[in-house]
């Protein structure tokens, strides 16, 4: 069964080896390839907007793929993902500008700075649950948002920071089409390092405290341990996302770290589908895409009765961050599973065609 | 020594307001155990539907108020029916999520409403302040703070006499108990929306005729967390507790920074710190119920 080309309608699987590959069948490994192939000819035919989108869904992906296993896999709450995601920004730019760290060494200590950070607000983590928990991660959402407006000598204050983009060798990744191929493999080494957490020990181990934590208990699993541990795994992820955010906008100011933003976080992976790591991307993808989808709708009316009643040119900014909360509610209502889900079900539809029933 | 003094009352009289918003977090908890991350935009909504009232319709207030607790009573019962319902039986993120979108959606509406700067309620009281103890205090704020102990008798009173907070307080204790003994859960349910989402629009006014009408009012929806955390989730005595402490906290924690630390914005963030200290010491916060499980 290793190495079949298409899933057979009868799919026994013999061994734990052939039910945790990353790739159920070759096919699916090499469209993956061909996916990443494909995107790093991009920056080739693409144009500067659209590289933007791109680069914007990679450093947010691999952020909200963080909150995803914290949320989705281990089953705990966070509503304080942005300050997490803010917090790695302003490390990796001080760790460069104060200390002279190369920027390529700072990104990853950026993370590791930021898991400390989200060790200390896990701790609470460790005894708490559902609702509690989510509290207290609304407040570690404030306390660091302030932490951000009062500490001079990390963020710069209200003045923000400068972030010098990324050399290698004398080689400034300074631009949009090379910053591009930064962010592309700092997500496939993420995405591939998640995928692979999840079919370890310890990613078992978070499943089974999210499906039911006493039972997880009693089989032995330590839930202070993986609960914290879970914690920290996210607060890394978003401090690696809000490094590469740092360096490809060369600054970063306080003000973006807002709860709206956490909110927008949760939204991705909601969207994409709690628990499953493909999904968190196709998430991002939409959260990103979705003012732009609203940008060509508004377009679309634009001079008609509909535009003038609603007065769009003045208010997009308000549909749009209503836009966001809209949509997280009706995908909730319609489709709690994601866009993951829906993916596999119109693969399931394909499988059989069409001899479906 | 004044100054001290007057904070003092400023943080009961905004910490009765706390209690009476935690009030009516806790019952819609109590009731469908729902944690709602909404309820600071039902106070917006209410002194916005008030405010509209008032000044476009020009309607004298003890007309539009009782039209904006109308309002807000068939809109609680709206949400629950049609947006709430079908989540029950969900888990909870996404109940959680279902209300933080709730609130997003509506914040931005009535920023589009609305617009985003504040705006005064017109004048309704005929002298803006009164002599207390020889303090200077706002007309509002004393009303303010005998509105928030009415509500508070009212809910005692409700809850302890009335056949249908009875029969509220049984499906909080028991659904399946309470259905058994003729209890309509669903109504309970709506119910429990309508009344909290009625009592936070009274909060919301009260606070928008003090300092006018902005989508600073849903801050207070964020502010009730610490209250609710320190008096635990389900108690509501708790809660008003809650309410009075982060209010005296506030202004406690604004007084010591203005004199001697002079961090600044100490009002806004303390009552976090003091949750995070609190979840870590008592994880079901001070009055709250432990949960015990059984397996």
């Amino acid at each position: 069964m290793a190495n079949v080309s298409i899933i057979p309608s009868g799919d026994f699987k013999t061994s734990y080896g052939t039910d945790t590959t990353i790739f159920p069948t070759v096919t699916s490994r090499n469209f993956a390839i061909l996916g990443v192939v494909l995107l790093l000819a991009c920056p080739a035919f693409m144009d500067r907007y659209w590289l933007s989108l791109l680069i914007q869904i990679g450093y947010l992906g691999i952020a909200a793929l963080g909150l995803n296993i914290l949320v989705g896999f281990t089953g705990q709450i966070s509503i304080g993902h942005s300050a997490f995601f803010g917090f790695g920004a302003f490390a990796s730019a001080w760790l460069n500008n104060r200390w002279g760290v190369p920027v390529f060494l700072a990104i990853p200590l950026a993370g590791v700075l930021t898991t400390g950070v989200g060790l200390i607000f896990g701790m609470p983590a460790a005894r708490l649950k559902g609702l509690y928990l989510a509290i207290a991660t609304l407040a570690a959402q404030y306390i660091l948002q302030d932490f951000f407006a009062r500490a001079d000598w990390f963020t710069g204050g209200t003045n923000g920071t400068i972030a010098e983009p990324l050399t290698i060798f004398g080689f400034a990744f300074d631009t949009d089409e090379r910053y591009f191929y930064v962010v592309l493999v700092a997500m496939v080494v993420m995405y591939i390092l998640g995928t692979n957490l999840m079919r370890t020990r310890d990613g078992r181990a978070l499943v089974a405290v999210r499906d039911h934590y006493l039972s997880a208990e009693i089989m032995g699993i330590n839930l202070t341990k993986y609960r914290t541990m879970s914690f920290g795994i996210s607060a890394f992820y978003a401090g690696i996302g809000g490094a590469l955010y740092a360096h490809y906008l060369q600054f970063v100011s306080v003000e973006g770290f807002t709860i709206v933003f956490s909110i927008q976080f949760l939204g991705m992976i909601i969207i994409g589908g709690l628990g499953s790591i493909m999904g968190t991307l196709m998430g991002t993808a939409f959260m990103v895409l979705l003012p732009e989808l609203m940008q060509a709708a508004s377009k679309l009316v634009s001079g008609t009765a509909i535009d003038t009643a609603l007065n769009l040119k003045d208010n997009i900014a308000f549909l749009r961050e209503m836009s966001v909360g809209l949509v997280i509610i009706l995908f909730l209502v319609f489709e709690p599973d994601g866009l993951a889900h829906r993916w596999k079900q119109i693969k399931a539809y394909w499988k059989l065609y069409p001899f479906s029933h | 020594m004044t100054l001290l003094f007057q904070l003092l009352v400023n943080g009961l009289i905004v910490g009765a307001l706390y209690g009476v918003v935690a009030m009516s977090f806790v019952l819609i908890y109590k009731a469908s155990r729902i944690v709602n991350f909404a309820q600071g935009e039902f106070l917006l909504i209410g002194a916005w539907t008030c405010w509209w009232l008032l000044t476009s319709w020009q309607l004298p207030f003890w007309i539009g108020f009782p039209i904006t607790l109308v309002f807000m009573l068939i809109f609680g019962v709206v949400l629950q029916v049609v947006v709430l319902r079908p989540m029950i039986g969900e888990p909870i993120i996404s109940v959680i999520m279902v209300t933080i979108g709730l609130s997003i959606v509506f914040q931005a509406a009535m920023k589009w409403m609305f617009g985003v700067f504040a705006k005064p309620f017109p004048q309704i009281f005929a002298s803006p302040t009164l002599d207390v103890f020889g303090l200077q205090v706002q007309t509002v704020y004393v009303v303010s703070l005998g509105i928030s102990i009415l509500i508070m008798a009212g809910f005692g009173w409700f809850f302890k006499y009335s056949r249908l907070g009875l029969a509220m307080r049984a499906t909080a204790f028991d659904q399946q108990v309470a259905q058994s003994l003729g209890i309509s859960v669903r109504q309970m349910f709506a119910m429990s929306w309508a009344i909290s989402a009625m009592v936070s629009a009274v909060a919301g006014v009260t606070v928008g005729v003090v300092n006018g009408v902005s989508s600073a009012l849903s801050f207070f929806g964020i502010k009730v967390f610490p209250a609710v955390i320190l008096g635990g989730l389900d108690s509501i005595i708790g809660a008003v507790i809650g309410g009075l402490i982060v209010g005296v906290l506030e202004n406690m924690a604004h007084y010591v920074d203005s004199q001697w630390l002079n961090w600044g914005n100490m009002y806004e963030i303390a009552p976090f710190y003091v949750l995070i200290a609190i979840l870590m010491v008592k994880p079901y916060g001070l009055f709250g119920t432990k949960d015990i499980e059984r397996v």
